[in-house]
């Protein structure tokens, strides 16, 4: 690339990067809502791993990388593989997006109820629509936050979906982004904002998908908010390709008994940094974060989790499964909040890791901040290697090497597969992760 | 079908098997007795190819075959099975998918096509009928939370499904009431033929009322010191193994040459 001489955190905020549609037939509340994460952006910078929630992750590789806007891109590269049929074919309601940008011919919305809407957030805004409007970017904290505030200030496009109150859709709602990179590095910011209405039901898959060989950044913020009794299931599946950065942060708000659940798997990426905050704002509120991440070569996947229990008689559960292969690197670490008034909070947390070679490595670390005095909180990590007695059983009875430890590397994975509520959920992932411990093995 | 020949194995720096001799020809069943930690489990896991094990002299061969060369699954698809004296618990493996798995590898060796899902089931269905197994047994994770006699039993399961050659059941009657072990019995019972030969570890003589040997071998301290027929477990259960361990400690003794 020509261009590329200065890699500095300038280029994120000059006026070139900026200056392009973002405010292009904008609400003015939107404009100035970009200017203000624009600034505190400025302000807070890159993070460096001084700052105590980024000490085992260095995102210098990102903020050195010359990357261009990936909506100047979008319309240039076809995308077409039986992975990503494979995808689409998770549910008749996909909203596809191309590097950022909403994709309105490989989308379709078959079979969303009546009264239920999603669609492309960037053209919501456009027109003006205050139930939703009034909602956005109130949960994920961009003052605190440098990528949420540099995805507030630059974000091109996203999904919204909007469920009534009582609506329940049986179909799951499939938000899949595509980067599609080619020679010049490409970033894009998806923006998505879920809001569901009390006793609403939906299942949402987020997938992160990469068409090209390039390198692409996906700097992505995801809104959910479960009003009273709603339940909603969320998936997210990491399948960018090796080179890739991303990083995400999922916000969720929960309000009176509702009930979320989410499970991330993590396959794809150079530096995958995957944040899930939960803040149970009200009694009975039930959330569960599950994750598999996979590390192979040289990939880093952190997986950081705040739970925040502000109100009594909520449940909480996490596991965690890593399998990290090559000179890979695992991160967890898990944060449970139980703030004063919290009474009664039930609050368990899990992260297992299985390491396939010794030059892998893994931090795992549980912080708990209790700030109440009737509550119920455990964390346990463990990491390991593959159990060489249960790998000369499987031997003994005829299985190559090969076959037995994929059997065993499965069965762990399993552990957090089998909690996809979804089954054509579970069977892509099945099917994505055999393959690749299959290319692993042969290799 | 299997020599065994002054087989010498460490664990650890630390040497289990001192010199084992042993002869099982087709047909034959053997058993061998002795005390606990005298190697036992050692020469039945160095045979099925456990390599924390370390040969360091003597040979074992399968129909002439020099087996210690072979990976254990190499083993298995040349006939050996080893019911184990702790079988290993194994979550997020169904019984099923294991055995299939298992079946098929072993097939292939032999140049047969895999097993066909149907016949698979109906074989499956037979044999878990013939030990008065549970249904459930087929699609739970292998051995997991099973009971200590749901797991010998799971073995011989294992065993009637892979119809080895050479069959070795360490200790597969302990734990089990009498009536698991008639269940148990039978099945090795009809798995005996003129191929096949199979190896039973065990302290108890009771078991031999049932799967009847042609063979009996004292083991102490690595040793094989006492050969003979049925009727030494009947001699061994009223005599014990005093006699044979202090034998082995003078013969010991004279070997390092004190
Ligand atoms: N993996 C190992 N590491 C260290 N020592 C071992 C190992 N396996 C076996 N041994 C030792 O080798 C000796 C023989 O053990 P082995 O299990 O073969 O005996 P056994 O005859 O089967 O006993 P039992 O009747 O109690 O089953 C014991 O002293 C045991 O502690
Ligand atoms: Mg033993």
């Amino acid at each position: 690339m020509a261009e590329a001489v200065v890699h500095s955190e300038l280029q994120w905020t000059s006026p070139q990067v900026l200056s392009k549609r973002p405010g292009s037939g904008e609400p003015v509340w939107l404009k100035n809502l970009r200017s203000e994460a624009s600034d505190c952006f400025a302000e807070m910078g890159f993070p460096t791993r001084n700052h105590e929630e980024w000490k085992y992750t260095s995102v210098s590789p990102i903020a050195q990388t010359p990357f261009r806007p990936a909506w100047q891109q979008s319309a240039s590269r076809p995308v077409q593989s039986a992975e990503l049929d494979a995808l689409k074919k998770l549910s008749g309601i996909c909203l596809v997006f191309v590097n950022g940008q909403y994709n309105e011919a490989l989308s379709s919305v078959q079979g969303l109820p009546a009264g239920v809407r999603a669609g492309s957030l960037a053209s919501l805004f456009t027109t003006s629509d205050e139930i939703i409007a009034e909602r956005f970017a109130k949960y994920a904290d961009y003052r605190q936050h440098a990528f949420v505030a540099l995805n507030t200030a630059q974000w091109q496009d996203g999904a919204y979906v909007w469920l009534p109150k009582g609506a329940v859709v049986k179909e799951p709602i499939h938000l899949l982004f595509i980067s599609n990179a080619g020679d010049t590095p490409l970033v894009a910011h998806p923006r998505t904002l879920i809001l569901a209405e009390r006793e609403s039901q939906a299942s949402i898959i987020e997938s992160y998908w990469g068409a090209g060989q390039g390198i692409s950044f996906s700097n992505a913020v995801s809104e959910i908010v479960a009003g009273d009794n709603a339940v909603i299931d969320h998936t997210k599946l990491q399948l960018e390709n090796d080179r890739s950065f991303h990083i995400a942060t999922l916000q969720v708000y929960q309000e009176r008994s509702s009930n979320f659940k989410s499970c991330s798997v993590t396959l794809g990426g150079a530096l995958v940094r995957n944040e899930a905050h939960a803040v149970l704002d009200a009694e009975g509120a039930e959330c569960v974060l599950n994750g598999l991440y996979l590390g192979r070569e040289k990939q880093l996947v952190d997986n950081h989790t705040i739970i925040d229990h502000a109100q009594p008689h909520c449940p909480s559960r996490q596991h965690y499964n890593g399998i990290l292969d090559g000179q890979s690197t695992g991160i967890f670490n898990g944060r449970i909040i139980v703030r004063p008034d919290a009474q009664k909070t039930d609050a368990i947390q899990k992260n297992r890791n299985l390491l396939l070679s010794d030059k892998a490595q893994v931090d795992s670390k549980p912080q708990l901040e209790i700030y109440a005095n009737d509550v119920r909180c455990t964390h346990g990590a463990t990491v390991g290697q593959i159990d060489a007695e249960a790998l000369f059983y499987l031997r003994s009875r005829g299985i190559s090497l090969k076959d037995a430890r994929n059997m065993l590397v499965y069965a762990f994975a399993g552990e957090i597969l089998e909690r996809i509520t979804s089954q054509k959920i579970r069977v892509l992932v099945d099917r994505v992760l055999h393959a690749r411990l299959d290319a692993a093995s042969r290799s | 079908m299997l020599t065994v020949r002054n087989l010498h194995a460490s664990v650890a720096g630390r040497e289990i098997l001192r010199g084992i001799d042993l002869k099982i020809n087709a047909g034959e069943v053997h058993a061998i007795m002795g005390p606990n930690g005298s190697g036992k489990s050692t020469l039945a896991q160095v045979i099925a190819g456990r390599d924390i094990y370390e040969v360091t002299e003597g040979e074992v061969l399968l129909d002439g075959k020099n087996l210690l060369e072979l990976k254990p699954e190499e083993r298995a698809c040349e006939g050996v099975f080893l019911a184990f004296q702790y079988p290993v618990e194994i979550p997020g493996v169904s019984n099923m998918y294991f055995l299939r798995s298992a079946l098929n590898s072993i097939r292939k060796h032999r140049g047969l096509e895999e097993v066909d899902a149907v016949d698979f089931l109906a074989l499956v269905e037979k044999k878990m009928n013939l030990l008065g197994m549970d249904k459930t047994f087929r699609d739970r994770p292998v051995n997991a939370g099973f009971s200590g006699g749901e797991k010998k039993r799971n073995e011989i399961f294992h065993m009637l499904m892979l119809e080895p050659r050479l069959a070795i059941l360490d200790e597969t009657d302990s734990g089990l009431d009498i009536d698991a072990m008639k269940v148990v019995s039978d099945g090795v019972n009809s798995l005996r033929g003129k191929d096949r030969a199979v190896l039973v570890v065990t302290h108890y003589q009771r078991l031999l009322n049932y799967i009847v040997p042609d063979f009996v071998h004292v083991q102490v301290n690595g040793r094989i010191v006492k050969s003979g027929g049925k009727e030494l477990a009947l001699q061994l259960e009223e005599s014990g193994y005093a006699q044979f361990e202090e034998e082995a400690m003078a013969g010991a003794a004279k070997g390092s040459g004190r």
